[in-house]
């Protein structure tokens, strides 16, 4: 059973372009003219627009850096009390969305919040005679984005030092350096494409953010996008916002792909020795312990433990039939997208196996650009079309049948996986590409050389040895889904909810305890690609014994 | 001048001892190599000398400073030892100009940049300043790394498998470049190698270590033809063992008639001892007195390496020109002609 080239090429290459279609009707849009409205635009909200995403991408970028760095290199480098737990800990923030992260914090800051009440029950002070931080700010919004984002730093960071020869670390102490100059000399320059990479895929989440902005009322092209569409109605505006914020994303995707590229020549060597760990006492062993601690206790301990206070004093009224059909509605999207990317994914990745050519690579790379695009251009991208075939469709039922079709695209499920498809076909992509790597030609060649026909080596090889990656490329999707905020509110059929849009329309309601109970079951689903995760890394350094 | 010396040099892991009273010196200019199986602690004494692991007891002296004692450890930035590791560690993110003047890089541009090129002429690899590690093969990548030790001009060399990533077949000849790069430059080197014709190529004096203990220092000659115990006896080279009986303090008696050299002291008379006899020991010839039937034989280029039996079983090794080819069952004679008596305790 050969499938012919023309056909997976077909197949292949129908693919990317359906996918690829959100991105086209975006930019399908920059030459249709809007003056007017690009005007008002120009002279009111854009250059809010502009200064806001911009400060956030440098306090991001920053934060990340900070937070990430310290314990990546701690993580890899030295002993501490605490440092397996911190090890995989660390990446549990990436289980908090980041518009859940600010509900939590919203909830303890605010002037209504225990730690103000504690205060002012404290001083005796009232409503205007001290200052408080206000968490509600772009300085909150960068704060809460980088607790849960600057695992992305950590983590490559760190498997970027545990890869790095241990040799080269050691050849430039005999060459005079003291290990603060070996990690500025060498260490950090040879880290510096992962690095870049984790910058840049934390700087991407926070361009597609939209919860957190929305909920803290700081204008940026996310927020904007979505009031031009729903409240000005101009899709040609929307479309020119979402098309200028493509051409940051663009930037990003550049740099991560060239410090990709990058890191291939900084790989020191394919030789391990015994990693040598710097046992850290006193002083600097509690300073390291504080470097870890803070990030993991800020960034998912002291949320959570505030959405499992929300939860436990609403779950008397709160768990009842309505929350039900939330989870239920919820599970069954995150479960079909999840497998719908699933299949999408076995398709690109076998026809990548089969036909290795430039063609069917371009494809496949298109298809698997999603991942950074914003929630917010997918969604408008994905109506766009999907209207247009709508109103096509009804202006032919009508002429011909004299009958009204309704909207069959838009409007449905079926638009919703596509968006989410769109977005997160590049997670299980990546993983079953990864999966199928690790099956050799060879182990096919042996298995046809012993009787087995091509379906047979798929079904007795592949099969079981694909299991695991299956299930994790399923698993990824599912929770990507789960989480995902603004796609989800902008093409959800009507009246069809999720945990992820009721928590973030109780939040919009001042009614924040209620959104605890939603709000923790995403975490709480988010947590289990974090232990996959760490049960990858945690396998650490090749050529260490455990 | 002893340039390094080690003083009873214990090394421990988690209370798993890995290095035992290990004694030695090297003088000014020498090169020295230690030579053992894998897992012998030869790299990690290295690694004590460099300054990258604590001795747990003696000390390891370098041009007479202490550098290394329980409790009294120089950092190895300090040392001014410089290494060539396995797998050269060279910068990737650094040209080779830059990745040379690494461990100089407090000296002048003008300096730098007449030792780099220096190094580079030496090196055998003139005009690669620009050049990054990824573009060179193994072998240009393994004389960077030793540039790049030895600008410094380090009071020690030290080399761990510097060849043990190369095809063997280039092995002797990159150790023989290296060793005259090393003489070129009067860098005393120290090198760690399982492999003994590298060390036999490279070195001037060897120590054979086993399972954490010095067994031997001393000259590869010596090594082949005066080994000290059984063990290196046994892992120099090719020899079989022939049991003998003691008859007097310069005589043992074996099945190949009686054996004259120096028997060890606490080995009485009627004691039982083994002869060690090297395949250039024997010489096949068409008549003697002594016979021995042929139960294997190697091709070994030049020569035949064969396997004897005696009448009571013992087997030895013999060499013999390949042109003269003799068959596996056919019966060999030969003479005994050992420059060198090795007489050996059993243990």
């Amino acid at each position: 059973m050969e499938i012919r080239p023309v056909l997976w090429h077909a197949v292949l290459i129908g693919m990317a372009l359906l996918t690829a279609l959100p991105i086209l009707a975006v930019f399908g849009y920059v030459f249709v003219p809007a003056p007017e409205v690009w005007r008002h635009l120009a002279q009111t909200v854009l250059p809010d627009y502009l200064y806001n995403t911009v400060l956030l991408v440098l306090g991001v970028g920053f934060g990340v850096l900070l937070l990430g760095l310290p314990a990546a290199w701690l993580n890899s480098m030295c002993r501490f009390p605490g440092q397996r737990l911190f090890e995989w800990a660390l990446l549990l923030p990436l289980a908090m969305p980041a518009y859940i992260i600010a509900y939590t914090y919203t909830g303890m800051l605010d002037f209504s919040g225990p730690l103000q009440s504690l205060l002012r029950a404290a001083t005796g002070w009232g409503y205007g005679d001290y200052w408080f931080p206000n968490v509600r700010s772009p300085g909150g919004a960068i704060l809460m984005l980088s607790l849960v984002l600057f695992p992305y730093v950590y983590l490559l960071a760190r498997a970027a030092f545990l890869e790095q020869s241990i040799c080269v670390l050691e050849v430039s102490r005999t060459l005079g350096c003291n290990p603060w100059q070996s990690f500025f000399q060498v260490a950090l320059p040879l880290a510096r494409p992962a690095i870049i990479t984790g910058l840049s895929l934390a700087l991407m989440e926070t361009l597609a953010d939209f919860g957190t902005v929305q909920y803290f009322g700081v204008t940026t092209f996310t927020t904007g996008i979505f009031r031009t569409w729903f409240g000005l109605g101009d899709h040609a505006a929307a479309s020119q916002l979402a098309a200028l914020l493509l051409g940051f994303v663009f930037v990003l995707i550049l740099l991560e792909r060239g410090s990709r590229r990058r890191a291939r020549y900084h790989h020191t060597s394919s030789k391990y020795s015994r990693l040598p760990r710097h046992r850290l006492r006193g002083g600097q062993a509690v300073a390291a312990v504080l470097a870890c601690t803070l990030p993991l206790l800020l960034g998912f301990v002291v949320p959570v433990g505030q959405l499992l206070y929300w939860s436990l004093s609403t779950a008397a009224e709160g768990l009842n039939r309505d929350f039900l059909q939330l989870a239920g509605n919820s599970l069954l999207l995150a479960g079909l997208a999840a497998l719908f990317a699933l299949l999408l994914a076995l398709v690109l990745g076998y026809g990548k196996r089969v036909r290795n050519d430039p063609l069917v690579n371009l494809s496949a790379r298109i298809a698997a650009m999603g991942y950074a695009i914003p929630g917010t251009v997918i969604a408008i991208g994905v109506l766009i079309p999907f209207a247009w075939a709508d109103t096509q469709l009804n202006h032919f039922s009508r002429r011909w049948f004299d009958a009204r079709v309704g909207l069959l695209l838009s409007g449905t499920l079926f638009t919703l996986l596509f968006a989410y498809n769109v977005r997160f076909l590049a997670v299980s992509l990546q993983t079953v590409e990864a999966g199928l790597g690790k099956i050799r030609p060879t182990v096919d060649n042996a298995g046809r050389s012993l009787g087995l026909n091509a379906f047979g080596v798929l079904r007795t090889l592949h099969l079981p040895l694909m299991k695991g990656t299956l299930l994790t490329a399923l698993l990824l999707v599912f929770v990507d889904v789960l989480k995902e905020l603004p796609a989800t509110l902008i093409l959800r059929p009507f009246n069809f909810n999720t945990l992820a849009v009721r928590a973030y329309e109780l939040a919009s309601d001042e009614r924040l305890a209620d959104a605890g109970l939603p709000a923790l079951m995403i975490v709480a689903a988010g947590i289990i690609p974090v232990i996959l995760l760490s049960r990858s890394i945690g396998k650490s350094r090749a050529g260490e014994q455990p | 001048m002893n340039t390094l010396v080690l003083q009873d040099i214990h090394i421990a892991y988690d209370r798993h001892t890995v290095v035992h009273t290990v004694s030695l010196s090297l003088n000014d200019g020498r090169i020295g190599c230690l030579l053992g199986p894998s897992g012998c602690g030869k790299t990690t004494l290295l690694r004590a000398i460099a300054g990258f692991e604590p001795v747990t007891q003696g000390v390891i002296t370098l041009s007479g400073q202490a550098i290394s004692a329980p409790g009294a450890h120089l950092p190895p930035e300090q040392r001014n030892i410089g290494m060539v590791f396995q797998d050269y560690a060279l910068f990737p993110h650094l040209n080779i100009a830059r990745n040379i003047a690494f461990g100089i890089r407090k000296h002048t541009g003008r300096d730098k940049a007449r030792r780099v090129a220096e190094l580079l002429e030496l090196v055998n690899l003139p005009g690669y300043e620009k050049r990054f590690p990824h573009e060179l093969s193994g072998g240009q990548q393994q004389r960077i790394a030793l540039a790049r030790a030895l600008a410094p001009r380090p009071r020690l060399l030290l080399l761990d498998e510097p060849f043990g990533s190369q095809d063997v077949e280039l092995r002797e000849m990159l150790a023989r470049e290296v060793r005259d790069i090393l003489k070129a430059e009067g860098t005393t080197a120290l090198l760690v190698t399982h492999d003994q014709q590298e060390a036999f190529a490279m070195a001037d004096e060897i120590g054979v270590l086993r399972a954490g203990q010095l067994q031997q220092w001393d000259t590869g000659y010596n090594l082949y033809h005066r080994p000290h115990n059984r063990f290196v006896a046994g892992f120099i080279g090719q020899g079989s063992l022939l049991a003998g009986t003691v008859i007097n303090p310069d005589t043992v008696s074996t099945l190949l008639g009686p054996v004259r050299g120096q028997v060890p002291a606490h080995c009485p008379p009627a004691s039982v001892v083994d002869v060690l006899i090297r395949p250039d020991d024997l010489k096949l010839v068409e008549e003697a007195a002594r016979k021995a039937s042929i139960v294997a034989r190697v091709f070994r280029g030049a020569e035949y390496l064969y396997t004897l039996a005696l009448d009571d079983g013992s087997r030895i090794l013999a060499l013999a020109p390949s042109h003269q080819a003799r068959q596996v069952g056919e019966s060999a004679c030969f003479e005994l002609d050992m420059q060198h008596r090795v007489i050996l305790p059993r243990e």
